[in-house]
């Protein structure tokens, strides 16, 4: 797999103090734009991807010859209409789409990082895509938006940079990882590192992979990201390709055969030590606790417009904890709006077309370019 | 539904430069008359998805919530008015929920429908059914109105749970009067609709 050819990256230059205290400098961002940055460069919008995303935001991925993992949103004419915005979408540090993270080459050792690879925080990665905003001359975003992890990284944007956006909207996200959010994450790492081909994150020397571990990681989390109802009606006890039970441990359910290939086709785009980094970012992430467990400070000097959107089905990052972060903007009069989006798609819903949220969206961006 | 006459009264009971909280702001008509009207910074809290949708489609900031539960999250006197339209009746404990008002507004706008109306007592007077007027369009079975009140009974009400009342108005077929003791008797029998600038007694 070629990827370096069909991904963009300038490489930083100015040294990034990380939150575990190492520092680094002439590092990788891999990002990818759309649409066009206007004279006045105002009508740019920073996408921020979830876990398990990268900057291929719509259209379709070159890399995975998939079609991009926000298309339903993004796009001509679309909730972010790329007619109107310029859209930046920068690959997370940690990640493994072509910014610096664990599968890169050591320069020390000559191999791959592995585990050797600093802790990263989302506070570490907001701070590392701030330099593409200089690259590009852009003083002050229209917008920065995304969903859960996303979410996480719109929250922690506007906290360090408040005078960098007119408007931010976090969807389907918490401003502090719950013990629930935690002990999925742990699952996900220990099936990983628990697979023999993981060799303690060295595998890429051994030219193997632990697909295994890293299916399970993921068929665990794609559980946490649909609801109970939803897979109830989609599966239901139906099974899969068959009249009857078989009595047996093979996939005798349409659900069991549904995540076997969701683990089955994530190993083919996602590295193993890049879950467990990004996740581990995730699980240290509590913007309250940043700012002496007062979550309001974090956005004490921001005079953002926020839009913030959670979903009924959504147990991962439940109504109450968008609720949370509402709750701290009113608290200092912030200028904040908020829906529950009603969908039976779970956490998953902010990814899928659900028109309310489309439409809501759509109507908070394009509203307040206006003015 | 709130009408317009009463639209043209709130506004001109607040003044510029003001901080606005609508408190069940509906589909933000009353929001958007505000901002056309006057220079102030208006936020609105609704129940309803469907309505919040159509007020963010408005470009209006409004927050999904109930405001017996969501009002607490607004820190005291964050607001130069909170605003509550025809709703203090559908609440479940509307003395909480004036007591809100006065802590999170410097002053709030309450208006209400007007149950001690001669068409309201002559309905149920002759007809012996619960009323159903213009102002209050639905039948028993299927109103969200919880606590009725009258005129009256808002006066009472101030003096029971201390809030001083500075300004009463009466509306009373598209006009507008000033409701005082002495006139309270007919105001309270002809007034489709009562509006009030309330404000707490004293600190506590």
């Amino acid at each position: 797999m070629n990827i370096k050819e069909n991904i963009k990256t300038i490489v930083v230059k100015k040294p990034l103090k990380l939150d575990c205290g190492l520092t680094i400098n002439d590092f990788p961002l891999a990002y990818e734009t759309y649409g066009s940055l206007n004279i006045k460069k105002d009508n740019a919008i920073l996408v921020c991807h979830a876990l398990t995303g990268d900057q291929f935001v719509t259209g379709l991925n070159p890399i995975t010859k998939k079609d991009g993992w926000w298309s339903n949103v993004v796009g001509p004419n679309k909730s972010i209409d790329t007619n109107k915005y310029f859209v930046i979408c920068i690959n997370v540090i940690g990640g493994c789409m072509g910014s610096f993270g664990p599968s890169h080459i050591n320069p020390k050792t000559k191999k791959t990082f592995g585990t050797d690879f600093p802790v990263i925080t989302i506070n570490d990665i907001v701070n590392a895509q701030i330099n593409l905003l200089d690259h590009f001359g852009i003083k002050k975003l229209f917008s920065v938006v995304g969903g859960s992890m996303g979410g996480m990284q719109v929250l922690q944007f506007v906290s360090n940079f408040p005078e960098k956006t007119k408007t931010a909207v976090p969807i389907a996200c918490t401003s502090s990882h719950s013990a629930q959010n935690i002990a999925f994450n742990e699952l996900g790492r220990q099936a990983i590192t628990a697979d023999h081909n993981w060799s303690e994150g060295k595998y890429s020397s051994n030219n193997t992979n632990p697909d295994k571990g890293l299916a399970v990681a993921r068929m665990a989390a794609h559980i946490t990201y649909l609801s109970k109802k939803g897979l109830q009606e989609k599966f239901g006890r139906k099974l899969q390709e068959r009249d009857a039970l078989k009595f047996g441990f093979d996939a005798d359910f349409q659900i069991e055969s549904y995540l076997r290939y969701q683990g089955s086709v994530f190993v083919d785009r996602f590295d193993a030590n890049s879950y467990l980094y990004i996740t581990r970012a995730m699980d240290y992430f509590d913007l309250g606790k940043q700012f002496d467990g007062n979550l309001s400070n974090a956005f004490k000097n921001s005079k953002t417009k926020f839009f913030v959107i959670s979903f009924t089905s959504d147990w991962l990052y439940p109504t109450q904890e968008n609720k949370d972060i509402v709750i701290a903007l009113n608290a200092i009069g912030a200028d904040v709006g908020f829906v529950e989006i009603k969908s039976d798609k779970g956490h998953d819903s902010f990814l899928l077309d659900v028109p309310d949220f489309l439409k809501t969206l759509k109507n908070f961006l394009d509203k307040s370019y206006l003015r | 539904m709130l009408m317009k006459p009463e639209y043209k009264i709130i506004s001109d009971i607040i003044n510029e430069n003001s901080r606005v909280l609508d408190v069940g702001c509906d589909d933000g008509t009353l929001m958007e008359f505000l901002k056309q009207n006057k220079d102030v910074d208006i936020r609105g809290i609704e129940i309803s998805k469907e309505k919040v949708q159509i007020c963010v489609s408005k470009g209006l900031t409004v927050i999904e919530g109930n405001a017996e539960l969501d009002l607490k999250q607004f820190p005291n006197k964050s607001f130069d008015y909170v605003v509550l339209g025809q709703t203090l009746q559908a609440f479940v404990n509307p003395e909480i929920v004036i007591k809100e008002l006065l802590r999170v507004g410097k002053k709030a706008v309450v208006t209400i429908p007007n149950f001690a109306h001669w068409k309201v007592r002559l309905n149920l007077l002759v007809k012996g059914t619960m009323p159903v007027t213009k102002t209050l369009p639905n039948e028993w079975y299927n109103t969200p109105n919880l606590h009725m009140c009258t005129i009256k009974d808002f006066f009472k009400f101030s003096e029971k749970i201390d809030f001083k009342i500075f300004k009463s108005l009466a509306l009373i077929n598209e006009n507008v009067s000033t409701i005082n003791n002495s006139n309270l008797f007919t105001k309270n029998l002809f007034a489709e609709l009562g509006i009030f600038l309330i404000e707490k007694s004293y600190e506590n």
